[in-house]
């Protein structure tokens, strides 16, 4: 039977795209499995994950384990390293065969890529970078509750709805939008990493997973392009989304950049081992650190236990990267700037005195404990 | 003056430019070493600010007076110094090939120096001389096909950068006052020219000034620039459009100045409340925005009178170089005042723009000579 | 060789961002600036022309005084403007507008040697859809975050970055790339550009010049023909306001530190 984008009952099952490269499973993967898990639980259908690559299908166990009944393995050499043409065509295919509901990708570089591609040529919508998924309309109504200054009480919903409904920070993070793809199946969505929380790992349900392996087809001109290198940047990228503190600097560290960025390492060290320095895009942007540092809009979206901006004036594509940090400190000179208003505890003061001191109190602290 | 589409654009791209450019630490470097950025001049080249209003044909952009004050206006807002170096191809260095030179002369010295290839410094001043034309004692004798030069030419903005200079000789003593002066394009690398210390300025740091020394310099006649005996004439033409220009330059270094205090009144807190709520600070930033917009709407008005070739318009240059430059010096003034002891240290803008203010009364024309030429249009 | 150039006008977002009353973006409190990544993306074209002396074709939809944004681009350095404006394309989602945009290139023409440029994503809605879309309705190989390109005869040879490093991609002519601010810095308009840019042509496609490319269907442009919708936008809430430490630097610093040990933070 054609396939036909349109006829909305013939979908069924919660999928994610799960990337590899090198044959290694990304974080992201079981960020998506645990949340599409969820989604399947409230559907009241299954999940399933859907593995492209090259002798990958050792890797089901692992996605089963944080949640997905079943793993499409589509194992060929044309798929070990990600190209767009062959990615989307095997994904459309296996998608116009098996017909899912939701097709979740994480967001990451390749995601990005892969997954406008296959929504243009699925014939369906696809709402980019989401950091909120619900189908219940109970736990839409909920999530608005907690997250919105929407008067939810006032606002008749339609119960009985089940479309994903899928949310994201627009224009950094002051609005934020949740989309819906009413007409046409597969709902796809690209969700942010680092913003869904990972399920606890279950030996049993790796155990359970189905797999099955998925014949793929693909013809020499089916491929367009030609990766001719795949190069690991060799400098260490700092892991802002996995640590516990960040300490952060801003515009506020230019009469000594050097000397700045080298209290906010002392000062994260004080507070614990995982613990890292951020920087605002002005620091960035000035050359005084690597991307890699960078909170906000263009840079990570950050959640840790404490975040402590030093020098940071907080103009809004930075706060868009930090404003759900459970805990968040600044210290700058101006006593007005926007950072104080995210700020659960605010200092005003010159970073290259405050900072020094915080070093040495909390220090002290550590060592009476 | 509401400004066309044409004009805004181009407002929008020079502030681009100078905000984006004109760093911060560039600024601060050249008001601390002097020298010359020579970075920012070829970047400046490159999208032809260096030939502004040079005529396309000679390797300019093709704009008029009204694109060019509006470039010195956004350029001195963000760096009066750098301001300058946009600014002298086509005032001073171009003006007086543009006004007299022949299509050899104009294809030798002006296309490069519009191109930002060759840089052209003005020399007429001299230690007895700067407004006073008939005491100028910088003579040149012909020889053959040759010119002899003697003399000494100073405060010559640019000179250590230079590659020619235009200069300004007696060739006829026997004429009185400001006839028989003549000019010439001199090469700054024939025998017999060399060129002072460089002098430590109050401000316009980064941009080198010194003396220039002609000591039995050979210059070819080719090289004489305009009619004998009559070059004081078109100097005095070449000053109209650099005045111009120097009028717009201090109102971009007032707007600086008010832009500053602004920002620094609506921050600085006393008495628990910011500064801005007093009156005594806000009627001076009223004073300031006020006159500051009378100034722009002269140097604007002029550049159109200019292009349209208005009687009036070498007035009105004199004009709005008076009142723009004086303006800019009340305005400095007044930012560091609301300042207080901040605006007198290094750690502020306004310190520096008061310096770089105070030369803008000065420079191509003091007040007193504009009062002279607004004066004398009057009474004649 | 003609290289196309899919160009954006955004909200000027790296100011203040307005809201209104209803959690939608008041637009016209905010100016309008040239979606950076695009910038990129139009200086890349403008260095093939500095090599190949290719045409260079600036391409936008949005509403008329998107023009303005166009002229822009010219008096950088490109040759020419489309801008593809029209009622009935209005409300268009990324499927809907990369379909009308097809439209327009397909329209227009691209031959065997062109290129088509488009930043990686605008700033208002950080999608980094549109370009891939575009692609894929014209049947186009597609590089996405492009940070380098070099073109040997039809070859383009492109670094394509990765979270942990990059690829290098070759594609054969045509196809479209995205492209990343960390690309190359745009030029600044020259004096000249912007006298001659009100003099060079700007061809306007509207609906009618559009509806007989096949790509043109009522039912999937515009706001109705988009697949997805907004279920509800919304504004989040405030955070309660936080607590501002005072005294001296070593004081608020004690009381700071005291505060994080009574809760069990350190």
């Amino acid at each position: 039977m054609a396939y036909n984008s349109s006829d909305i009952s013939a979908f069924q099952d919660i999928w994610v795209f799960c990337e590899q490269r090198e044959g290694k499973l990304m974080n992201t993967d079981f960020e998506l499995v645990s949340e599409g898990r969820k989604l399947a639980d409230e559907r009241g259908s299954k999940l399933v994950g859907v593995l492209l690559g090259k002798d990958v299908a050792g890797l089901a166990n692992e996605l089963g384990g944080y949640g997905a009944d079943k793993v499409i393995v589509c194992d060929d050499p044309a798929l070990e390293v990600y190209t767009t043409d062959a990615y989307a065509k095997v994904i459309c295919d296996v998608v116009m065969d098996k017909k899912p509901e939701v097709l979740l990708i994480g967001a990451s570089n390749i995601g990005r890529d892969l997954g406008p591609r296959v929504a243009a040529r699925l014939h369906t919508g696809l709402t980019a970078d989401c950091t909120h998924l619900d189908i219940d309309m109970t736990k839409y109504i909920q999530f608005l509750r907690e997250a919105s200054t929407i008067d939810v009480d006032s606002v008749k919903f339609k119960m009985e709805d089940t479309n994903l409904k899928m949310t994201r920070p627009a224009f950094g993070g002051h609005l934020m939008a949740t989309i819906i793809c009413p007409r046409f199946r597969p709902c796809m969505s690209t969700v942010r990493p680092g913003v869904m929380k990972k399920a606890e790992f279950n030996q049993a349900k790796a155990d359970a997973v189905e797999v099955e392996m998925y014949p793929v087809s693909i013809a020499a001109e089916d491929l367009r392009t030609k990766v001719l290198e795949v190069v690991k940047e060799t400098r260490k990228l700092v892991d802002l989304i996995g640590a516990e503190v960040i300490v952060s600097v801003g515009r506020g560290i230019s009469k000594d950049p050097e000397k700045g960025i080298a209290l906010a390492e002392e000062l994260a060290a004080a507070f614990g081992s995982n613990a890292v320095v951020g920087a605002s895009r002005a620091v960035v942007d000035a050359g005084w650190i690597t991307s890699d540092h960078q909170v906000g809009q263009t840079g990570k979206t950050v959640h840790p236990r404490i975040y402590v901006a030093l020098g940071i004036s907080g103009a809004i594509q930075h706060k868009a990267g930090m404003q759900d940090s459970e805990l968040i400190i600044a210290v700058n000179t101006t006593d007005n700037a926007p950072i104080f208003e995210a700020a659960d505890y605010g200092i005003v003061g010159d970073l290259f005195e405050v900072a020094p001191l915080m070093i040495d109190a909390v220090k002290k602290v550590k060592e009476a404990k | 003056m509401i400004l066309s589409a044409k004009y805004e654009l181009m407002r929008k791209n020079f502030r681009n430019f100078a905000e984006t450019e004109f760093t911060t630490e560039i600024q601060e470097q050249l008001d601390r070493e002097g020298g010359f950025n020579w970075d920012i001049w070829k970047k400046m080249a490159k999208y032809g600010f260096t030939g502004c209003k040079i005529p396309v044909e000679y390797g300019g952009q093709g704009g008029d007076t009204l694109a060019y004050v509006l470039m010195d206006e956004e350029f001195g807002r963000v760096c009066p110094v750098l301001a300058i170096y946009a600014n002298t191809p086509n005032s001073l260095g171009g003006g007086p090939l543009l006004a007299c030179g022949t299509p050899e002369q104009l294809e030798k010295y002006l296309t490069p120096a519009a191109k930002g290839e060759k840089q052209i410094a003005f020399a007429l001043t001299e230690p007895g001389a700067g407004s006073d034309a008939g005491s100028l004692t910088t003579r040149a004798v012909a020889d053959g096909d040759y010119f002899v030069l003697n003399g000494r030419k100073c405060f010559i903005s640019g000179a250590p950068v230079a590659d020619y200079a235009v200069v300004y000789a007696k060739t006829n003593p026997s004429l009185k006052g400001s006839r028989g002066i003549s000019m010439f394009i001199v090469d700054m690398k024939l025998p017999g020219v060399s060129l002072g210390k460089p002098e430590e300025k109050m401000g316009i740091n980064g941009y080198p000034t010194s003396d220039i020394v002609f000591e039995n310099v050979r210059v070819h006649k080719s090289d004489l620039l305009g009619p004998l005996d009559k070059g004081y004439a078109v100097a005095l033409s070449t000053l109209d459009g650099g005045r111009l220009g120097m009028a717009a330059l201090s109102v971009g270094i007032a707007q600086a100045c008010l832009e500053e205090s602004v920002k620094y009144a609506k921050e600085r807190k006393q008495f628990g409340k910011p500064i801005s709520y007093n009156q005594g600070i806000s009627f001076m930033l009223a004073d300031m925005a006020t006159e500051i917009a009378a100034a722009r709407e002269l140097v604007y008005s002029t550049a159109v009178a200019k292009d349209a070739k208005d009687k009036n318009a070498s007035t009105m240059c004199a004009m709005s170089k008076y009142y723009a430059s004086e303006m800019c010096n009340r305005v400095a003034a007044k930012a560091v005042q609301i300042h207080g002891g901040y605006g007198y240290i290094k750690d502020y803008r306004v310190e520096r723009l008061y310096r770089d203010a105070r030369i803008q009364t000065i420079y191509e024309g003091t007040s007193q000579v504009q009062q002279i030429v607004i004066s004398r249009s009057l009474l004649k | 060789m003609r290289v196309f150039v899919c160009v954006k006008q955004v909200p000027d977002t790296s100011g203040k961002v307005a809201v209104n009353e209803d959690g939608t973006l008041n637009r016209a409190s905010m100016a309008t600036i040239i979606n950076p990544d695009d910038l990129s993306a139009m200086e890349a074209a403008l260095q093939l022309k500095d090599e190949t002396g290719c045409q260079v074709t600036a391409v936008t939809m949005g509403p008329m005084p998107a023009e303005g944004m166009l002229r822009e681009l010219i008096a950088m350095g490109a040759d020419d403007g489309v801008l593809i404006s029209g009622r009935e394309f209005g409300g268009s989602d990324t499927y809907a507008t990369s379909q009308i945009i097809a439209a327009a290139l397909h329209h227009l023409g691209v031959g065997p040697e062109d290129v088509i440029f488009c930043g990686r994503q605008a700033i208002d809605g950080d999608t980094a859809q549109v370009g891939p879309q575009i692609a894929e309705k014209l049947d186009l190989p597609q590089i996405t975050y492009a940070a380098d390109v070099k073109k040997e005869g039809n070859v383009l040879k492109v670094k394509r970055l990765l979270e942990d490093g990059y690829m290098t991609i070759e594609a054969q002519t045509p196809c479209l790339i995205t492209c990343v601010k960390e690309l190359n810095e745009p030029r600044y308009m020259t004096i000249k550009g912007i006298i001659e840019c009100y003099d060079k042509p700007i061809e306007i496609l509207d609906y009618p010049a559009l509806q007989n490319e096949p790509l043109i269907d009522p039912t999937t442009i515009g706001l109705k023909g988009s697949p997805t919708n907004i279920f509800r936008s919304f504004t989040p809430p405030q955070k309660g306001a936080g607590q501002m430490l005072t005294g001296t630097s070593q004081e608020a610093v004690n009381e700071l530190v005291g505060k994080l040990a009574a809760k069990h933070i350190i």
